[in-house]
């Protein structure tokens, strides 16, 4: 069996998979990082949502040997100190959650849209968040959350 | 998913090598292969990643033209600064391209290669009179859409650039499906030095130019100048989304809105 190497959040991690193993599933059942959800599995619902080098991408959807080499981000590794990042505290003070399921890769994914833009409109929020579905909440408050965090100036982690 | 091999060449000499196994299938973006696989809809032996191929990226400015490297990904595109100043419309097709994620590691070369018959990029390489060049010679756009999920590409043969010729006037629109953002019916109209074309995406089995709607626009180049041309909904698609009946209407009211666009 091959075996990769990354690096996630910040540390270097290793492990023996299949070619076909996808990334969720190197992530969620080798290292023990189950915040990354698995929703759909056909690529529609964003609950997978991680950053590789930076950039939020379908962890579902990707295999774990193409991410040799490479840096990956999952929801675990945005708190600093036990303290939340500050995406994760808006998603707090703003009630964007109710189950929690699209919670990470909502969080992933909209991280991605601050660091490409500080100050998006709602409509710019509401079309990034194309590839996230949610079933409880409407969107509304998600949407909410994230404004208020790029109002803040606190989108750049 | 079936298992298989896995390789990421650093050439594009090995990766031919390489794809002339049995069943052997390159990977660039893999938005569509890797769901595919996951289902069991392809099983290919052996899985060949671009990824290890240094420039394949690449945009560039070749004056008269933008060349757009085959792993280039639809949010490289849409980004890119030469592509919204010269061909603003080939930016904005990207940028509308499924969703974030899926920009971020779509290519061009897979979107093309794969040939989906409600694919965006098709539209834009046929509207624009695109060259497509691969490993070892050039095709025009015209000639590279064979059919549905069909390409001129040979078995060992690997796209590495599209070549769009920077138009006069160029607009896209679609009436996408709106979960997936695949165009239900989008039209690609462009006046330039490949003359004055409307590709059709969505609505056949695969993207086609709508001769008729193109000598219309080359006496008067109006939306109006459309009014008139009644599109038969014969060989159109027909699915759960949309009739073939519907789908004919809409490709006269899409060309309509991008004619008008282009204005």
């Amino acid at each position: 069996m091959p075996t990769v190497s990354m690096t996630v959040n910040g540390k270097s991690a290793t492990g023996q998979v299949e070619n076909r193993t996808l990334l969720v599933e190197f992530l969620r059942e080798q290292l023990g990082l189950t915040g990354t959800h698995v929703g759909c599995d056909t690529s529609q619902c964003g609950a997978c949502v991680v950053h590789l080098d930076g950039m939020s991408v379908k962890s579902c959807s990707l295999l774990a040997v193409q991410a040799e080499g490479r840096a990956v981000t999952t929801i675990e590794g945005l708190a600093q100190d036990r303290e939340q990042h500050p995406l994760q505290a808006a998603f707090k003070e703003h009630h964007a959650l109710q189950c929690g399921f699209c919670t990470p890769g909502m969080v992933m994914s909209a991280l991605d849209l601050l660091r490409r833009q500080s100050d998006p409109s709602e409509a710019e929020i509401r079309d990034w968040l194309e590839g996230n579905l949610c079933r409880c909440t409407g969107y509304h408050n998600i949407v909410k959350a994230i404004h208020a965090a790029a109002q803040g100036g606190r989108g750049q982690a | 998913m079936y298992d298989f091999n896995y390789h990421r060449p650093a050439s594009l000499d090995d990766a031919a090598r390489q794809l002339a196994a049995a069943d052997a299938k390159l990977v660039a973006g893999g938005m569509t292969l890797i769901p595919t696989m996951k289902q069991r809809l392809a099983s290919p032996s052996d899985l060949i990643d671009l990824a290890g191929i240094a420039g394949l990226e690449a945009i560039s400015d070749a004056g008269d033209a933008i060349v757009v490297g085959a792993m280039a990904t639809h949010a490289a595109v849409a980004g890119d600064p030469a592509v919204q100043a010269k061909i603003p419309a080939l930016g904005a097709l990207a940028a509308g391209i499924g969703d974030p994620q899926v920009r971020n590691r779509g290519t061009l070369g897979g979107s093309i290669a794969n040939n989906d018959p409600a694919a965006d990029y098709p539209a834009a390489l046929v509207g624009l009179g695109a060259t497509v060049r691969t490993d070892r010679r050039e095709i025009a756009a015209d000639e590279f859409f064979t059919g549905l999920f069909e390409t001129a590409l040979e078995q060992t043969e690997i796209i590495t650039a599209a070549v769009f010729p920077v138009p006069d006037l160029a607009t896209y629109v679609k009436f996408p499906n709106p979960a997936s953002r695949y165009a239900i019916v989008g039209v690609f109209v462009a006046r330039g030095p490949a003359g004055i074309r409307v590709a059709v995406t969505g609505a056949g089995p695969c993207v086609y130019r709508a001769r008729e709607m193109e000598q219309a626009l080359a006496s008067d180049f109006s939306a109006d100048a459309l009014d008139a041309i009644a599109v038969s909904a014969d060989g159109l698609n027909g699915d759960i989304h949309a009739s073939a009946d519907y789908r004919a209407h809409l490709v006269g009211v899409m060309a309509k809105r991008a004619v008008a666009a282009c204005g």
